[in-house]
């Protein structure tokens, strides 16, 4: 059974003649433990279509249902709860608050969870072990690196071990370097269980997704496999993406795996 | 890491403006408790001075004679004829409820007596209350014993009598045992000696003429006083020295409700200062607020962190206000009138009151910051940055 449904999803905005689809129409199923890549054009609608999975944006019509709950159907506060137990949310501004601590900005989801303070302490360390900061805790955002920052931002995105995880360009401010170790990191924590939806411009972080959805204004264009969409973008770009081919063993593996 | 480290560290982090919030509501809270600090040393002062005054009620036998005239102040009616106040009744006012704000009570024996071939008032008077009662006494010489007698200032020039010289007042032998400073008062032409002596001279034994009452305190009610002492004494007519006390009164309780009004002004000023000031912060904060949103805080979350900040600096501007405005007044007063010195005292209910207004002050002023913040949509937020 799927566990995310997303049905025939629309978002307007504007009036009258004036009236602007952003998202047309989109129906799409996703399982549990996927890895899923949005992609699309600027202004495509990926945003949108996002901010309508993390239960912040109400479509204009259709309805979004995440494991068994219609999301759309819950008043605002509840899916404030919904955010809060079901989803992480990795941005691509890292959006890390400046006056706190790394650690302390990993806690802000744990913040208005009742539990003891060491046992959150200890989930924030656990989250920062796992992405390779444990030993950068006390720094201020300001003392650490652009990818340093994107681990951090993945860190509060699991702290409180969501089951999905919604990630907007989580590599467009980083190097190829920083990219490829952030996407690996995704990786992985798709591999230990977690539902990855990530909107993404770059065909080499697309690489990482088992799953390409592409939105062309606002409508779902394409819903494929990944190897079979990196190989249509790499025949439409007539490049190499730098590590594709690497990513493509991965995925295979990742799929034969699921 | 909870909410309240959220808006603490929040604080810590733009001190710019927690200081401005903070100078807004602190100067805004030492205003007005300099305001009610001196208006507090006013009235003590006032009624300090006004203790000078001595009685400022009379107890005067019901009469529907012509009034007599004493110490410049009308009396009412003082016959000498008529029946006059039974001095065991006075014990009387001494149960009245506000018994303890009567600083001394003072039985008067007043009758005309005959001296060296002029006719004298003789006053019989408690002279231990008359400490109190007539505190601008100076006496040269002595206070009367059983037979002794002082003299008001002109009296003794009249009379051409000093300490020690004897007179015969009708049938009594009394010695002068003290002549009394010029008081510029009726005193001056009046002698004066202790009831017993005047009650046995005048034939007036367990009888006095009147009683003067000092009551002045503050927050004496003076009006419910007089009241108090009619309903215990049903046989005399009681009456407050309405021109001394209401002038005084009527013209503290202007600058009360004047200075009230100034506080109200200068609090709403400073709320105006601290919702400008946190409009600002939460506009500043949008990416924080989108954030915490999109992570799942609910509004009541949001509103609570806005509401801390404002409750952390009401708070501090609260006690910061009081000091602040308590020290200026006690350091004003004593730099510009020595008279007030250490009349300003150290008021918990004022430190309460200062504390309580500046952080209801600040977090009504914070409601529409922390509504607006609350209300923030997490997408809007977010797509904004």
């Amino acid at each position: 059974m799927s566990y995310i449904v997303a049905e025939n999803l629309t978002k307007t905005y504007g009036k009258g003649d004036a009236i602007v689809s952003a998202v047309d129409d989109i129906s799409f199923q996703i399982k549990e433990g996927e890895f899923v890549g949005v992609m699309g054009e600027s202004g495509a609608g990926k945003s949108t279509l996002l901010g309508m999975m993390g239960a912040m944006n109400a479509p204009t019509s259709g309805r979004l249902i995440v494991d068994e709950i219609d999301i759309y159907g819950l008043h605002q506060e509840q899916r404030a709860d919904f955010r809060r137990e079901f989803l992480g949310f990795i941005f691509q501004s890292f959006h890390l608050v400046p006056y706190l601590t790394v650690i302390e900005n990993v806690m802000l989801p744990l913040a208005v969870v009742k539990a003891n303070k060491k046992k959150k302490r200890a989930m924030a360390r656990e989250a920062l072990t796992q992405v390779g900061l444990g030993d950068k805790a006390k720094r201020l955002p300001n003392q650490i690196s652009g990818g340093e920052k994107e681990r951090v931002a993945i860190a509060r995105s699991i702290v409180n071990e969501p089951p999905v995880l919604l990630a907007d360009e989580p590599t467009g401010n980083l190097d190829t370097k920083t990219t490829r170790e952030i996407m690996e990191l995704l990786r992985q924590l798709n591999q230990e269980g977690m539902t990855i939806i990530m909107v993404t411009h770059s065909p080499d972080c697309a690489g990482f997704a088992q799953r390409i959805l592409r939105v062309t204004d606002g409508k779902l264009e394409e819903d494929k496999s990944t190897i079979r969409s990196i190989e249509k973008w790499q025949k439409r770009e007539k490049g190499q993406a730098p590590f594709a081919n690497q990513n493509q063993e991965a995925i295979a593996g990742s799929l034969h795996a699921g | 890491m909870n909410l309240n480290a959220i808006s603490i560290k929040n604080l810590l982090r733009r001190k710019g403006r927690a200081a401005f919030v903070l100078a807004g509501l602190v100067i805004g809270v030492s205003t007005v408790v300099g305001i009610i600090s001196y208006i507090e040393a006013m009235t003590n002062d006032i009624n300090h001075k006004l203790e000078k005054f001595g009685a400022n009620i009379l107890v005067v036998p019901k009469t529907e004679n012509l009034a007599l005239s004493y110490g410049g102040l009308s009396l009412g009616g003082v016959s000498f004829e008529m029946e006059e106040i039974r001095q065991a009744d006075l014990k009387r006012v001494g149960t009245i409820k506000n018994s303890k704000n009567i600083a001394a009570l003072g039985p008067l024996v007043l009758g005309v007596a005959n001296v060296a071939q002029q006719r004298v008032l003789l006053a019989g008077v408690d002279f231990k209350a008359a400490e109190i009662l007539k505190p601008w006494w100076k006496v040269q010489g002595a206070l009367p014993d059983a037979d002794g007698i002082i003299l008001g200032a002109e009296a003794a020039r009249v009379l051409n009598l000093g300490v020690g010289n004897r007179l015969q007042v009708n049938d009594s032998d009394l010695t002068v045992s003290g002549i009394l400073h010029p008081t510029g008062s009726q005193d001056d032409q009046l002698a004066f000696t202790r009831i017993a002596t005047a009650q046995s001279i005048f034939g007036k034994q367990g009888r006095v003429s009147m009683a003067e009452v000092a009551a002045l305190c503050k927050d004496c009610p003076i009006e419910e006083m007089v009241k108090q002492i009619s309903d215990a004494i049903p046989g005399a007519k009681v009456m407050a020295i309405q021109q001394v006390v209401k002038s005084r009164m009527e013209t503290l309780g202007q600058l009360k409700k004047f200075s009230y009004g100034i506080s109200g002004i200068i609090l709403l000023i400073g709320s105006l200062v601290v919702l400008v000031t946190m409009m600002g912060s939460v506009r500043e904060r949008t990416d924080e607020i989108g954030i915490f949103r999109a992570i799942g805080y609910r509004k009541r979350h949001i509103m609570r962190i806005v509401f801390t900040e404002a409750a952390i600096v009401s708070g501090l501007a609260g006690v910061l206000g009081y000091f602040l405005g308590f020290g200026a007044t006690k350091a004003g007063l004593e730099m510009f009138n020595e008279s007030h010195s250490g009349l300003v005292p150290f008021s918990l209910e004022l430190a309460g009151a200062a504390f309580i207004t500046a952080l209801v002050v600040g977090l009504i002023a914070s409601a529409y910051p922390a509504f607006m913040a609350a209300r923030m949509d997490p997408n809007e937020a977010l797509r904004a940055l």
